[in-house]
Order: structure tokens, then C-alpha cells, then sequence
């Protein structure tokens, strides 16, 4: 049946890369008459072709306004704090951040009295939308724990653009997010970078062109899960991982060598080892779920024994024990700030975890991996930059902002459009009501792409999910409705 | 057994033998009791606060703890907690905070406090940063035992539980398994009530086997007596508006003291729990309706229900990381995150202050700097709610009890990298 959907649709493909010199089977035509479609309308889903996107993003930024926000403290997550400075946006782009800003007749122009700007904040581990609340067993749409290894399912099928947490990221001041599949399996399938806008569809909010990752984890959370079929130990894991990757490595040389010359009939089509093909080839990012040195250090061997990187380690409450080797590799750490003792594998976390991969020159990044510290990252950065200070590391400001902004943006591979206050660069940008590492600082106002998306100040106009209307009578940053 | 608990928590000073006068001069000193004092000083001796104000004469044997600059307050207080009942929350040899409850989910007669480990290395961690009580609160089924408030003493379990039974624990939500419905789960603790009350007035039958049968054990029985003699409060975990005002019925029913912990909704019932005088145990950081008793959790819970005159405590219940054992240090920007959403400063410090120690009937000994308490004592770099300040000066009963942790060994060990396996250990 499979192989047959791939001939005819192979044949058809208008999009790949090479033409298929195969002619359909009578029977894949007729099998393509049952759904009213003719052999030449197959899809792309014929071929297992790189960077195929085939449920595209169809986010439109919304209506904005020429903005210019003066007399504020600027982060730009890309040079020193600009005191009482200003920032120029228009047509959701950044057009100008300095001391001062040439303010067209057309803007609007809002006074920051004092208060902190920043880009908008970068969540690179988000289960938002596919464990959506209220957490109930029909919300939970996190772990296809079937099968050790899913590289197959892709957490964007399981968000829920509904999941009242959005609304509520949005007034932490988080624009971007990472949504990942849990970490029951070895390999538990791509994840998504959503923005964090209202619409109808996850395409709606996918952030147009951002690479895909993939969700990977070592140690306890799978095999416990698998226990009984196994892995059942962390060798059973690396062995799991391993053999994962000699499928993939096979796959891909296969479909490379067909791509290429298209010779006979494409190889049979398979969606997990395509998702781990592309990590092979450099197309998708691998977000490496570890909590023990020892563990990622292994992680890593298994990374150059098939020739693809890590771009991250999350939860990673043992880096500071790695510090020199992440740093060495360029893999980035996306930490908390201060969570541990939960389970075995999180007993050494430390407070210090955040300073001291940075203190190593190591990427270091505040995550989350939480629906309620998804709105508070700037506090989880304020403690890491309070252990530094215990510790002896000064940690300027301007440094912090970047494990909020501009280091979880270069894990995702978008530090070119986010991440930082920049001309050119899109226009999420955070209006703060104080010092961002104070306790009391909320986000005041949030633009994505230029366009205010959230107000505190302004009770008439909040976001609200379809799931809250009838439900809940609260908005997302407190207030009666 | 309770009997024995109250001696041994009385005893909970005997560790302090030393006479000894201490002074911290200097600071702002804020004594929740009363209205903070500009360069005050707190005079401790033999572990109890002797003095405080800004004329007060120091003893010149006194060591000096100069606060110049500095906040002084009372050690803070987690309300709820799990401290020194797990150690690893996933390891469920080290977990002491539940009972089993048998089929009933009736666990009255759980005394949490007798698991309590005094060597968990999760104790430093929260008393390193100014955390000097806990309330530790058994979880679990519908009556799920008695807590206890627990100072982060160094020492023997002894010497640790302040006072015990402070509440019963019991929830308004059915707990999936034993219970269906809210329905079923009231006519469950009704059912228990009715019969402690029938079991008390006539013990002697119950030991000639000549009483009808009872809803629970005779332990568990014994143990709801004091709570329907209001005695011992009984504390019901409940999120809905309707659940906080079924628990509301129920003790008006049966004249019960009640404390309501978690209480997302409890702004909808605001007046109601101010007329009754019950209060409330609640976090400053959950606004997700995660369940559909929780749908209107808000930031400003606790600004909305101190309008109304409600007594509140804190407790961490953001929901997200180890906020009942690691992490019960933040306790502190629990009551930062309180004042971004409304509530006045004062009143959170309160509210992990003297508040919860009222609630749980030992404001004589802590919870505030008045003359006569225990030398429960914080010096604070700056805003206790903030993350930039540092708890410099710890003192419970009078004794400076900031240690290494676990966590600051494996930091000195892995600072430099790559480490030295064979450091000795710091000085303690």
C-alpha cells in the first residue's frame, strides 16, 4: 500500500527535486481515483525531499503602527545598555535603536519614562499548545509514548492554538517559542517554533521559515517509560539512539543517491527516518533533553560517531560540570535557573548552573519548560545573575539579557530575524515596567513584528482564547472581565 | 501519641545552652508586629529576643552584628510545604508524606511529622536563604493526616517540630480514585464527622465492640476529635469558588476551625471567607486555569482577598519546579510577585511571616521581633523580595545556622574545571 502511494506520488511530484523517470502503476492510478484526485495532482509527499515544508506557515503579521518608544533603558542583547535611548519600528522591522531616533510624523510615539526595552523573549523549551490547559487526559498531547524512538510524529499536530497558556506567555513578554514533544522517548520527534500570536491554526502561528528540531532525551524519563519492553537502563538507551541513527544514516544515503541520479524506483518513503535524515543532513537542530554530565558527554561521542551536532542540551542540570566542553563544542546549555532534587538525575543542580556556564564562555540560555516560568524567564535570569554574584561572577545586564533573547534565538537558528534590538531585524520588542531583574518589573507592552499585541494598561483590548470565553472570567494578566 | 509530640515540641529550644547576648545594630528593622524601625536593634539573649527599638541598650559582652544598611525581619515561613519529608521527589523510598489511607483514603491518624528526616540536605538550602519554619503537610487521599510547623533547626527531629498537630489536612477536590464526586467526597467527611462525634461521646461502647459501625478506624477517629472540637484547624485543600464554599458549610456545620490552602478561586468568595474569618494559603504566581477547578486562578489573588480583610499565608503553588523541597527558598519572591499584583508590601511580608505563624498557633515564638520570641532573626542585604538580596545573617533561636550545602560543595568542586576530587571540605 505504502510502496504504492510512493510510486504514483513520486511520479507526480512537481516540487522535488529531480523527476522520477518511473511511469505510475495502473494500480496507483486507480488508488489515486478513490480520492478524486488525478495520478498528476499527487503531492509533494511522494519523495522524501529536504526541507520539504508541507504544512507551510501562514502567519501574516498583524496591523501595525509606525512606533517609536523613547527616553527608556535599552537592552539590545547586541552592545552596552542604552540609557534613556530610543527605538524606531516600522512595518515590522526594527529601523533604528540609538541614544536618540529620528521620529517620523507618522508615529506614533510612546514615552517609556525610564522603564526597560527589550527584544521580546525567546522560550526554547515550551510545552505550550500540546499540553495545553486545563491538563486534563484529553489536553495531553505531549509523549506519543508507543515507541522509543517517534522521530515520526511532530509536536505541531498535537498543538492546540486554543491552550489558554498563550495569551498568558505573551504577557511574560514571550514571542517566540520552541514547542517540543515531551520526554518519554529516546527520540520523541520534531519540534515546532511557534510565535506567540492568536490564530485559527498551528500554521498560523508557526514562525515562517524557522528550521525544525527535534526532540531527543537521555536517561531516566525514557526508560522508565519503556521498562517493561525496554530500554530499561541508560545503555539500553545509547543503544536505542544508535541504532536509530544507523537507520537514519541508511535512509539518507539511500534517498541522497536517488535524489541525485533517480535511477529505478525511490526508496520507500518513512517519516521518522526522514526527520532523522535531515538531521544528518544539517536541516533540522537536535534539542537534547540531559540532566547528568556524564550522560551529554556520551550524547556527544554519539553525535560525531553519525556525523550531526547537538545544537542543545536542555534541562542540563549538570553542565557546570561540562562547562569547558560545551563551550568547546558550541552547544548550547538552556538551563533553569534553580530547579532540582526531583528525581535522581537532578540531585547536583545548582544555582550557580547559569554563571558558571557562562563564566565558561559556554551558549547559556534561561528556559523554561513550564507554562507558569515561561512568563517569568526575566526572574529566573535576575537569580541566575544573583548565584553569579555569590559566586564572584559579575554578570552586567547586558549579558543576561542575551540567555533570554539573542542565545535562545541562535538555538533555534533564527538569531538573524530575533533575539536582538537591531535594525532590520523583526520587531518583538518588550516594554518593561521597571528594571527586567527586579521581582516587581512586569511586561507592560508586547509588539510582535512591529504590532502591539498586548497592553497591560489597556483593559479593552487583551487576547483571549476560545477555550476562556464562558470559562474563565479573569484575563491573562489578572483583571475582572 | 499527639501528647508526646506537644512535649517534644516544646523541648524545640533545648538545643541553645549557651548564654549568650547578640546584638544586630544598625538596620532597618521591620518587626511585623508593629511599624518598622529606622536604624534599630534587635538584642537576642539566650536564643530569645530581649529588645528591640532604637533606644535600646546593649550589654557590653554583646557581639555586635552590624546592619548598617541592611533589612532585619523575622525568619521567613513557608506555609506548605514538604521539607524534610522528601528528599527525591521521583524516589519513593525517600518519601514520608503520605499514607496510604487504606481503601477509605482516610489517613487522620498520619502524624507526618514522625518521618520528618532532620539530615535531608534540602533543609540548608531553604535556611541559607532565610527560611527559618515550615509548615510540612501530608498529601494524599481525602483526609490525608496531620501537620506539622517545623523550625529549620540543626538538630534531631526533636528539636525541629515547633508545634504538631497544627491542621488536619483534608482536600475539597475528589480525589480520582477513592472518591467520584464532590457529592460523594461531602457525604464521606460528614460521614467521618458525624461518627468521631458519635465515637467520642461513647468511647466505652466502641471497646465492648456495642457501637454501630464507624467510617474510619478508631485511630483515625481519636485522631479527628480535637478537629471537631475545633481544636485543631482543618485544613481543606480547595481550588472552585463552590468547593471553598461547600468547606465553608461544612465547618459552619460542625463548628470547625478551617484554613483553606491553595484557594485559586477563593477571590470569588472574598467577603464570604472574611465573614467567617477563615483564612486562606495561597501562591502569587498561578494565573493557568490548569483543571477545571482552578479556572480562575489570578496573579492577584492575594491583593483581592486582603481588600476584603481575608488573612493570608504564602505558599509556592506556581506549579512549576520542586516548589515544596528545593525550592521552598523562594518563598520569598512568592511575596515579591504578591506586591507586582497588588498587594501591599507589609502585607506580604506578613504573610510569610506572622501570619502563617498564627495560623498554625505559634505566634508566642516566631513569626514576629517582639520582645520574648524566639531569636528567629533575617539580615538582609536589601528588599528580602528581591533576587539581588542575600540572607547575610541567619539566626534561628538565637544561632547563626547558615552552612555549606550540598549545593555550594559541588559548586567550590566544580568552579574550576576540571575539578579536584580530593578537596577537603570547607569549613563548616
Amino acid at each position: 500500500m505504502r510502496a504504492l502511494a510512493l510510486l504514483l506520488l513520486a511520479a507526480a511530484c512537481t516540487s522535488a527535486t529531480s523527476t522520477p523517470s518511473t511511469t505510475p502503476a495502473p494500480a496507483a492510478a486507480s488508488q489515486a481515483g478513490d480520492s478524486g484526485r488525478s495520478p498528476s495532482a499527487a503531492g509533494p509527499g511522494a519523495l522524501s525531499t529536504p526541507l520539504a515544508d508541507p504544512f507551510p506557515s501562514t502567519y501574516q503579521r498583524f496591523p501595525s503602527r509606525p512606533t517609536v518608544i523613547r527616553n527608556v533603558n535599552i537592552l539590545t542583547a547586541a552592545g552596552p545598555l542604552i540609557r534613556n535611548g530610543a527605538l524606531y519600528m516600522r512595518d515590522g522591522k526594527i529601523v533604528a535603536v540609538g541614544a536618540t531616533v529620528d521620529a517620523p510624523a507618522d508615529a506614533v510615539v510612546i514615552d517609556g519614562q525610564g522603564k526597560y526595552l527589550t527584544p521580546g523573549i525567546v522560550d526554547v523549551h515550551s510545552h505550550l499548545g500540546v499540553y495545553a490547559a486545563p491538563g486534563v487526559e484529553a489536553n495531553s498531547d505531549g509523549n506519543e509514548a508507543t515507541n522509543p524512538v517517534t522521530a515520526n510524529v511532530w509536536a505541531e499536530h498535537s498543538v492546540w492554538p486554543q491552550d489558554p497558556q498563550f495569551p498568558r506567555n505573551l504577557a511574560g513578554g514571550v514571542t517566540t517559542l520552541q514547542v517540543l514533544p515531551g520526554s518519554a522517548n529516546l527520540i520523541g520527534g520534531r519540534s515546532v517554533v511557534l510565535k506567540v500570536v492568536p490564530s485559527r491554526t498551528v500554521q498560523g502561528m508557526k514562525f515562517p521559515d524557522a528550521k525544525y528540531g527535534l526532540k531527543m532525551a537521555c536517561g531516566e524519563n525514557p526508560k522508565r517509560v519503556y521498562a517493561n519492553r525496554g530500554p530499561s537502563t541508560r545503555m539500553g538507551n545509547v543503544a536505542g539512539y544508535r541504532a536509530a541513527w544507523i537507520n537514519a544514516e541508511q535512509y539518507r544515503r539511500r534517498w541522497d543517491k536517488w535524489l541525485a541520479d533517480s535511477t529505478g524506483d525511490p526508496p520507500a518513503r518513512d517519516l521518522g527516518l526522514e526527520t532523522l535524515a535531515e538531521v544528518l543532513r544539517g536541516n533540522i537542530l537536535v534539542h537534547n533533553h540531559c540532566y547528568r554530565a556524564d550522560e551529554m558527554a556520551q550524547m556527544i561521542d554519539i553525535a560525531q560517531e553519525f556525523g550531526y551536532e547537538i545544537r542543545s542540551f536542555h534541562h542540563a542540570v549538570e553542565a557546570y560540570k561540562i562547562a569547558d566542553l560545551l563551550a568547546r563544542d558550541s552547544i548550547a546549555a538552556s538551563v533553569w535557573a534553580d530547579w532540582g532534587a526531583f528525581k535522581m538525575e537532578a540531585l547536583d543542580a545548582v544555582t550557580g548552573n547559569l554563571p558558571l556556564l557562562y563564566k565558561a564562555g559556554a551558549i547559556t540560555i534561561v528556559h523554561s519548560d513550564d507554562p507558569s516560568g515561561s512568563q517569568r524567564l526575566n526572574q529566573e535570569a535576575a537569580k541566575g545573575i544573583a548565584a553569579g554574584h555569590r559566586l564572584g561572577i559579575d554578570i552586567p545586564e547586558e549579558e543576561a539579557i542575551k540567555w533570554l533573547t539573542i542565545n535562545p534565538a541562535w538555538a533555534l537558528d533564527l538569531d538573524d530575524r530575533i533575539g536582538s534590538l537591531e535594525p532590520g531585524k523583526n520587531a518583538d520588542v518588550v516594554l518593561w515596567s521597571g528594571d527586567l531583574f527586579s521581582v516587581y518589573t512586569r511586561a507592560e507592552k508586547v509588539w510582535v513584528d512591529g504590532a502591539l499585541l498586548f497592553d497591560r494598561l489597556d483593559p479593552t483590548h487583551k487576547w483571549r482564547t476560545d477555550f476562556e470565553l464562558g470559562f474563565v472570567r479573569t484575563v491573562a494578566d489578572g483583571g475582572d472581565r | 501519641m499527639r501528647t508526646l509530640a506537644f512535649a517534644l515540641a516544646a523541648l524545640g529550644c533545648a538545643s541553645v545552652v549557651e548564654a549568650q547576648t547578640v546584638a544586630i545594630t544598625g538596620g532597618t528593622v521591620y518587626p511585623v508586629s508593629g511599624p518598622k524601625i529606622e536604624n534599630g536593634t534587635v538584642l537576642i539573649r539566650d536564643g530569645k529576643i530581649a529588645a528591640v527599638g532604637q533606644n535600646v541598650t546593649i550589654p557590653a559582652d554583646a557581639e555586635r552584628i552590624d546592619a548598617t544598611g541592611k533589612w532585619v525581619t523575622p525568619g521567613f515561613i513557608d506555609a506548605v510545604t514538604q521539607l524534610g519529608v522528601v528528599e527525591v521527589g521521583a524516589v519513593s523510598q525517600t518519601r514520608d508524606v503520605s499514607s496510604t489511607g487504606g481503601e477509605d483514603g482516610i489517613a487522620a491518624a498520619f502524624t507526618v511529622w514522625t518521618g520528618l528526616n532532620p539530615a535531608s540536605v534540602l533543609l540548608a538550602p531553604a535556611r541559607n536563604e532565610g527560611i527559618t519554619s515550615v509548615g510540612v503537610i501530608p498529601g494524599g487521599g481525602l483526609v490525608a493526616g496531620q501537620a506539622a510547623i517545623v523550625d529549620l533547626v540543626p538538630g534531631t527531629a526533636t528539636d525541629m517540630v515547633r508545634r504538631a498537630p497544627v491542621a488536619m489536612v483534608a482536600t475539597m477536590t475528589p480525589p480520582g480514585n477513592e472518591i467520584a464526586s464532590r457529592g460523594e467526597l461531602l457525604v464521606r467527611l460528614r460521614e467521618l464527622l458525624t461518627d468521631t462525634r458519635a465515637y467520642a461521646a461513647n468511647k466505652a461502647a466502641y471497646e465492648r465492640n456495642a457501637s454501630r459501625e464507624y467510617a474510619a478506624s478508631r485511630a483515625d477517629l481519636e485522631a479527628m476529635i480535637p478537629v471537631l472540637q475545633g481544636r485543631v484547624p482543618l485544613l481543606v485543600q480547595a481550588d472552585r469558588a463552590s468547593d471553598i464554599d461547600a468547606a465553608l458549610r461544612l465547618a459552619d456545620d460542625f463548628d470547625l476551625e478551617l484554613m483553606v490552602m491553595g484557594g485559586a478561586e477563593a477571590w470569588m468568595v472574598a467577603d464570604r471567607l472574611a465573614a467567617a474569618n477563615v483564612p486562606v494559603i495561597t501562591g502569587a504566581m498561578n494565573n493557568i486555569p490548569y483543571s477545571f477547578a482552578m479556572l480562575g486562578a489570578r496573579q492577584d489573588n492575594v491583593a483581592l482577598l486582603r481588600r476584603a480583610g481575608v488573612r493570608v499565608a504564602l505558599m509556592g503553588n506556581a506549579g512549576g519546579g520542586d516548589e515544596e523541597t528545593f525550592n521552598v527558598r523562594n518563598i520569598r519572591y512568592e511575596a515579591g510577585n504578591a506586591v507586582a499584583y497588588g498587594a501591599s508590601w507589609d502585607d506580604a511580608l506578613r504573610a510569610v511571616t506572622l501570619t502563617p505563624a498564627e495560623l498554625y498557633g505559634v505566634a508566642d515564638r516566631v513569626g514576629s521581633l517582639a520582645t520574648g520570641r524566639d531569636a528567629n532573626v533575617v539580615v538582609w542585604s536589601g528588599d528580602p523580595f528581591e533576587f539581588s538580596t542575600t540572607a547575610d545573617v541567619v539566626l534561628i533561636g538565637g544561632e547563626r545556622v547558615k552552612a555549606p550545602s550540598r549545593q555550594d560543595l559541588l559548586m567550590e568542586r566544580y568552579k574550576t574545571l576540571p575539578p579536584n576530587y580530593f578537596l577537603p571540605p570547607p569549613p563548616r
